[in-house]
């Protein structure tokens, strides 16, 4: 998989980030503008971090109505590879291609620091080259990242091994220290850290590396 | 004949789910001199004019545009309300 398409909404503010993760790590990526209607010609499609419509209503409450957003959930039906970072993840969730929800952090302060996660699950498109308990340090930089569900959708994410990613400690009051979760078939992943931020030691860590390669990698619909 | 009628959304968090801005308002209220308040939930209100032949047809628009935008039904809940009466 090597042809990776980065949406970009009115705000988003990271997809030149994820644009250079990506070709620095061999894949041809391209923006895609959020009035597109199709994905064709895709291997993998990523929503970047940001503040896309303003965050109005809510993060992510009106990109779910962006045209691109029916193409998404076509792609990712169809077993394409999606990745939501930070607002990417609010939007997925919005979008109800990912279970629960991005509330405000608890402390109702903005967090912009690194993090350190564990992988749990390694059947995502993007842990599938890590290992379960591996430890990584990559930043966070958000207001509202304290994932929520309800206790139903808590259990079935324990149950299909849907919960991708903890933090060690819990910055933001996320249910069970949750940072990433997947869909069922794991095709389809949001995280609220930026793994596209931690691609050089030169620049604090290089641990978002095994992430993004692991999605750049993943065959094309493997699911 | 189609009438305006003002009307009024609520959105307010779901019973269980934590709210951080309600907890931390309930904080601040003693040391202003205001004791004994418990249990506040902050939510959101919108308040809209729609065109509809009667006010629970009205009414009924409203639920509908809060259910699908103006509310996340995974952790909110959003009623309607005519903004005429008291």
């Amino acid at each position: 998989m090597n042809r990776i398409g980065v949406v970009v909404f009115p705000g988003s503010n990271c997809e030149y980030d994820a644009l250079e993760a990506m070709s620095a790590l061999g894949a041809e990526a391209q923006f895609v503008w959020h009035s597109a209607t199709h994905l064709d010609g895709f291997d993998g499609v990523i929503l970047p971090g940001g503040f896309a419509h303003g965050d109005y209503l809510r993060p992510g409450a009106l990109a779910r109505f962006s045209p691109v957003m029916d193409a998404v959930a076509q792609f990712a039906r169809a077993g394409g590879a999606v990745l939501g970072i930070c607002n990417g993840f609010q939007v997925l969730t919005e979008a109800g291609l990912l279970p629960g929800a991005l509330q405000k952090n608890r402390g109702l302060t903005f967090l912009c620091q690194p993090t350190t996660l564990i992988v749990e699950s390694t059947k995502s498109v993007l842990t599938r080259g890590t290992t379960v308990g591996q430890e990584m340090v990559i930043p966070i930089n958000h207001f509202s990242g304290s994932y929520t569900c309800d206790d139903e959708t808590f259990a079935s994410l324990v149950a299909n091994d849907q919960i991708v990613l903890r933090y060690k400690e819990n910055p933001n009051g996320s249910r069970d220290d949750i940072a990433g979760v997947s869909n069922v078939e794991g095709n389809v992943v949001g995280l609220m850290p930026h793994p596209e931020r931690a691609m050089s030691t030169l620049l604090g860590s290089a641990d978002g590396r095994v992430l993004l390669e692991g999605f750049v990698g993943a065959p094309v619909g493997a699911h | 004949m189609e009438v305006n009628y003002p009307v009024i959304v609520d959105v307010t968090l779901r019973e269980g789910i934590a709210d951080p801005e309600g907890a931390t308002i309930e904080r601040a209220l003693p040391a202003l001199g205001f004791n004994g308040v418990t249990h506040v939930r902050a939510g959101k209100s919108f308040r809209m004019n729609i065109d509809a032949t009667d006010e629970s047809s009205a009414l009924a628009m409203a639920s509908a545009l809060a259910e699908r935008l103006l509310s996340n039904p995974v952790i909110e809940n959003a009623t309607a309300r005519s903004a005429t009466k008291g």
